[in-house]
């Protein structure tokens, strides 16, 4: 923009077209007018200055007078509804988009930049208050000359394409031929800016048949991947759903469908959305996970309704003394089952909410549902289940301790659910590596494990550095004590 | 002025003042009284380029948020409203509009669209029925914004997800295009050496908007010699790996965010007799990150494990410099001495705020579970188990640790492994999805599509070749000396700038490089350009 200042200016400024300006001349240039006004602002950049050395800080260390600190300051508080935006939301965005009349000549750039024409706009009381009503809207627009020459169809794709990238008025309607069309994509595709290429785009989707569109995007790959953006920008499903089903991308078009479900917030219908998704073309791995959301999704709708009902009637005491925190609707399966370890843990397989059969429909592997459950049942203090989930019994009758996740893990899930000494002791006594052993019995203070222990390894001198940790004339002390002046001991330091 | 700027070989000063140049142009197209909208994003960018007082220079007497609904009450001539173009603003955009224009007296109504106006969003503005309501719709191009002495940003958070998820280049354009800004202050670079893809791309754009203006010449002496672009997804690991140094520690931890990071606010309280602790402040304490701050300079880039003895080193030499003031005898020793105070009690203030972050960032890295974490990484990436499912990953997941973390995890085994066996992918994905919800097959995919997880193809692992040849790995390093490539877990990028800055200092083609690394990524290499 070569704005010569003063006169000329102030002239465009103080006319009814004051929001014109020329650039016509350096139209070439303009790509560098930033740069250029930059460079020529040098030699009196070192004077202007306004922020200074000396900055004020607020407390919250914003300085004071930055951005961010000022629309604090300066806007106050401003009351803004929600509901308001949401719904102009649900009427503009989405289906509806692809819909909204278009102007009779439809897509043109340079209808832009006409001012407040559109027939029956919101905007008719202000036109008529407004006392300028000429005014032009069109910043970057050139001088009449331009305006002319943009419908003198001599322009090429290419310095169509250059115009649109710098923003300007241009028409694409006078590239009719499908050949005309593609050169013009082309052109676009060349420069990588999205922006253009989506103008382009929007003008393609326009005005060629779906199936000339598709085929002719098939292979212009940079631009079919705005196309794919843009779509999933404004919402058209639908058309993406058939530009995938062209392209014979299964999966992207599977997955596509399957994001659909995060917009159903009525648990039912997501349910059933979830269900028409099962049979799309993932791989075989995906399939799978896609069924298992749908059935979990079903058991969680029965549960929820279930445990409602029993909470609000107020007769089952695990929910009146653990009221529950949120619904169990749309967890994750490990929450899930956690949920169901806590507040159904006895259940008979047969019921959906029993934890056994959540384990088995699911295929829970046997280390993931021993830390839930222990995680659960931990919590509520219930240590005789917890007892229960790492006994086993052999043939011979005998019982023994066995933990899939190793016995640190089951301490430190214990120690983090405040179990008392006395529990903790016998599982850190479960650890079979002595270090570990030692380290978690110091860690969590269960000093006969630590005194036991440094006694069969026959470690004097760690057990006399113990002595000092535990508190003055305890019972501890005085075991310690009792081993070191033991005589049967051959200490090994 | 941002003085920090100009210490640089380069002055960066030039280029913030012709930003800021722009924005007063614009403002004073739009005469009389303003008040400007924000698309809160923006403040932070914004924030590094300008204060408020030069916008309160301009007649901007109010700002707000760009909200829903209507603008707050505002007794001005102008609403100009800065955003970025998305559809989804120019929603609310034309809510507030469309509000206000029933409020009564006519407003002049503005555009600024952050970095450049989009034709979708105008389309949109136009199906809203506001378009014509706008008397200026214009762009601002903060393509490059100057951060520091070395170091300018995009700020374009979104720009690898853009061009490898959504398939959408405009970044790259955007790149160039500041490129073309940066050499039209400070000469025409010479050379340009890229590696990658979108490298390429950027490289093509620069030329091809060169020849478009054969006609203007630029006549600035170049002050870069040298332009080396890099596609991030030449290496995929280091954005996994944790970052080590001080600074990447605190944005691991804090997250550094337009050079400001918010911490907790109860170790920077004032120690002072009196008010026992009574009103600790809830607001976070948000401070800014920059080379302005000597003694951050010095540390920003140390491994976190020599801050401390930096710190120390400096608590001793302010304290001795407080002492002098017993020394001082005469009236001159005073004066002298009273002159210095300002800058003792700015290091004083510096000194105190690190040691309060270093304190904050050491509660972390010295847990055990960071220990553990770390412990993973260097296994991965020196090559140790990236076969197998791996027993910490696992554990993270059994205890819901946050996803981010376990995603990073699985990701970087799977770049140092070439991509996963199908079985230990197959097994990371279902244990994944059963913790965290199944909607996160959408995730999972994005990931693979990105290249940053995928099943391992053609049965062999390329990764310790490279590793070997690049020299991206280092044993026994000290971590106290300057250099500390690995300990940054910057492995590959710092090496790979290294080795790619050598043979482009001699001037000759980096051709070796290039065929090891083709390699690597599979991706065409390509002989440096020719000078511009």
């Amino acid at each position: 923009m070569n704005r010569t200042k003063g006169d000329e200016e102030e002239y465009w400024n103080s006319s009814k077209f004051k929001a014109f300006t020329f650039d016509d001349e350096d139209d070439e240039l303009s790509q560098l007018k930033e740069s250029k006004r930059a460079v020529n602002s040098l030699r009196d950049f070192v004077d202007d200055d306004d922020d200074d050395e000396l900055e004020r800080v607020s407390w919250s260390g914003e300085p004071v007078g930055s951005i961010s600190w000022s629309i604090k300051e300066t806007a106050g508080h401003s009351g803004s509804t929600h509901e308001g935006r949401e719904q102009l939301k649900s009427r503009n965005s989405f289906s509806s988009y692809a819909q909204l009349p278009k102007p009779s000549s439809t897509y043109s750039l340079s209808s832009f930049f006409r001012g407040r024409t559109r027939p029956g706009s919101f905007q008719s009381l202000s036109d008529a208050l407004s006392d300028t009503p000429a005014k032009s809207y069109a910043p970057e627009l050139g001088r009449p000359k331009g305006e002319y020459r943009d419908y003198s169809n001599d322009w090429s794709p290419s310095d169509t394409v250059r115009r649109l990238r710098k923003g300007k008025v241009c028409s694409l309607e006078r590239f009719r031929s499908l050949q005309d069309k593609l050169q013009l994509l082309e052109e676009a595709e060349s420069m990588h800016d999205g922006n253009v290429i989506t103008a382009v785009l929007i003008f393609l989707k326009r005005t060629l048949s779906k199936e000339i569109l598709f085929r002719e995007l098939e292979v212009r790959q940079v631009a079919l991947r705005h196309l794919i953006h843009f779509l999933k920008e404004i919402g058209d499903q639908k058309l993406l759903i058939d530009l995938f089903r062209f392209l014979d991308r299964t999966e992207e078009l599977a997955l596509s469908h399957y994001r659909e479900h995060l917009n159903i917030q009525d648990p039912e219908k997501r349910k059933e959305f979830l269900k028409t998704c099962i049979s799309l073309p993932f791989s075989a791995e995906d399939s799978a996970h896609i069924q298992d959301h749908y059935t979990l999704l079903e058991r969680q709708i029965i549960i929820e309704a279930n445990d409602r009902h029993l909470e609000s009637a107020g007769q089952t005491e695990i929910f009146r003394k653990h009221p529950r925190k949120a619904s169990i609707l749309n967890m994750p399966l490990v929450t899930t089952l956690f949920y169901s370890c806590f507040y159904h843990y006895a259940e008979a397989e047969g019921t959906f909410s029993s934890p056994i059969n959540l384990k088995k429909t699911f295929k829970i592997p046997d280390k993931q549902y021993v830390l839930t459950a222990l995680a659960a049942r931990a919590k509520l203090r219930a240590w005789h289940d917890v007892d229960a989930l790492f006994t086993t019994k052999n043939w011979l009758g005998y019982t023994k301790k066995r933990a899939p996740i190793g016995f640190h893990r089951v301490v430190e899930i214990l120690h983090k659910n405040s179990a008392p000494v006395q529990i903790l002791q016998e599982y850190v006594n479960l650890v079979e590596d002595v270090d570990t052993k030692l380290n978690l019995a110091t860690k969590f203070k269960c000093h006969d494990v630590v005194i036991d222990t440094c006694r069969d390894l026959k470690d004097r001198q760690q057990l006399l550095a113990y002595r000092s940790k535990v508190d003055k004339g305890s019972a501890e002390e005085e075991k310690i004590d009792a081993i070191l002046s033991s005589l049967q001991i051959r200490w090994k330091n | 002025m941002a003085a920090h700027l100009s210490y640089g070989r380069v002055n960066l000063n030039v280029l913030r003042e012709a930003v800021r140049r722009e924005l007063r142009e614009f403002l004073d197209k739009c005469a009389g009284s303003k008040a400007i909208v924000w698309d809160e994003y923006l403040t932070g960018p914004f924030g590094l380029i300008a204060q408020y007082s030069l916008l309160k220079e301009h007649e901007v007497e109010k700002m707000f948020t760009l909200k829903g609904s209507r603008l707050p009450a505002a007794d001005v001539k102008n609403i100009i409203f800065f955003v970025r173009p998305r559809l989804e603003l120019m929603d609310i955009i034309a809510e507030n509009v469309l509000s206000e224009d029933r409020r009564g007296p006519a407003r002049d109504f503005h555009i600024l669209f952050v970095p450049r106006r989009s034709l979708l969003c105008e389309q949109r503005l136009k199906d809203l029925g506001v378009l014509g309501s706008f008397i200026h719709r214009e762009e601002y191009s903060l393509d490059l914004i100057p951060f520091d002495g070395d170091l300018l940003s995009m700020e374009s958070e979104g720009a690898f997800k853009e061009c490898y998820l959504d398939g959408d280049q405009t970044s790259l354009y955007h790149a160039a295009k500041g490129l073309m800004t940066l050499q039209a202050l400070y000469g025409t670079i010479p050379q340009i050496f890229g590696k990658g893809e979108c490298a390429r791309q950027v490289a093509n754009m620069m030329i091809r908007m060169k020849r478009e203006f054969t006609g203007s010449q630029n006549s600035v002496f170049p002050v870069f010699d040298n332009l080396l672009l890099l596609d991030r997804n030449v290496d995929l690991l280091t954005p996994l790996a944790t970052q080590l140094t001080y600074e990447g520690l605190i944005d691991e931890i804090y997250g550094i965010q337009n050079s400001y990071v918010k911490l907790p606010p109860e170790k920077f309280v004032p120690k002072k007799q009196g008010d026992s602790g009574k009103e600790l402040p809830t607001e976070a304490k948000k401070l800014q990150l920059n080379s302005a701050e000597e003694l951050y300079a010095e540390i920003r880039d140390k491994n976190f494990n020599a801050v401390g003895s930096v710190l120390s080193k400096k608590a001793k030499i302010i304290s001795a410099a407080f002492e002098e003031r017993h020394n001082a005898k005469t009236v001159g020793e005073i004066k002298q001495f009273v002159s210095q105070l300002p800058h003792m009690q700015a290091a004083r203030g510096s000194l105190a705020n690190h040691t309060s972050i270093a304190e904050l960032i050491k509660d972390v890295t010295t847990s055990e579970d960071f220990f553990d974490k770390l412990t993973v990484e260097q296994e991965f990436m020196s090559g140790i188990d990236t076969d197998k499912v791996n027993n910490y990953i696992e554990d993270c997941i059994a205890q819901k640790h946050p996803l981010i973390k376990v995603l990073r995890l699985v990701c970087l085994q799977s770049v140092c492994n070439s991509g996963l066996k199908q079985k230990v992918l197959d097994y990371y994905k279902r244990e994944v999805l059963q913790t965290y919800g199944y909607e996160h097959i959408l995730t999972l995919h994005n990931l693979e599509k990105a290249g940053l997880l995928k099943p391992q193809t053609g049965g062999r692992n390329s990764y310790p070749t490279i590793r070997k040849t690049l020299r991206l790995w280092m044993d026994d390093v000290n971590e106290q000396v300057l250099f500390p490539f690995n300990y940054c877990t910057e492995p590959h990028g710092h090496l790979l700038c290294v080795q790619w800055l050598r043979p482009a200092q001699r001037a000759a083609g980096p051709a070796a490089v290039t065929a090891r690394l083709a390699e690597h990524r599979g991706s065409p290499s390509h002989p440096p350009r020719a000078p511009l």
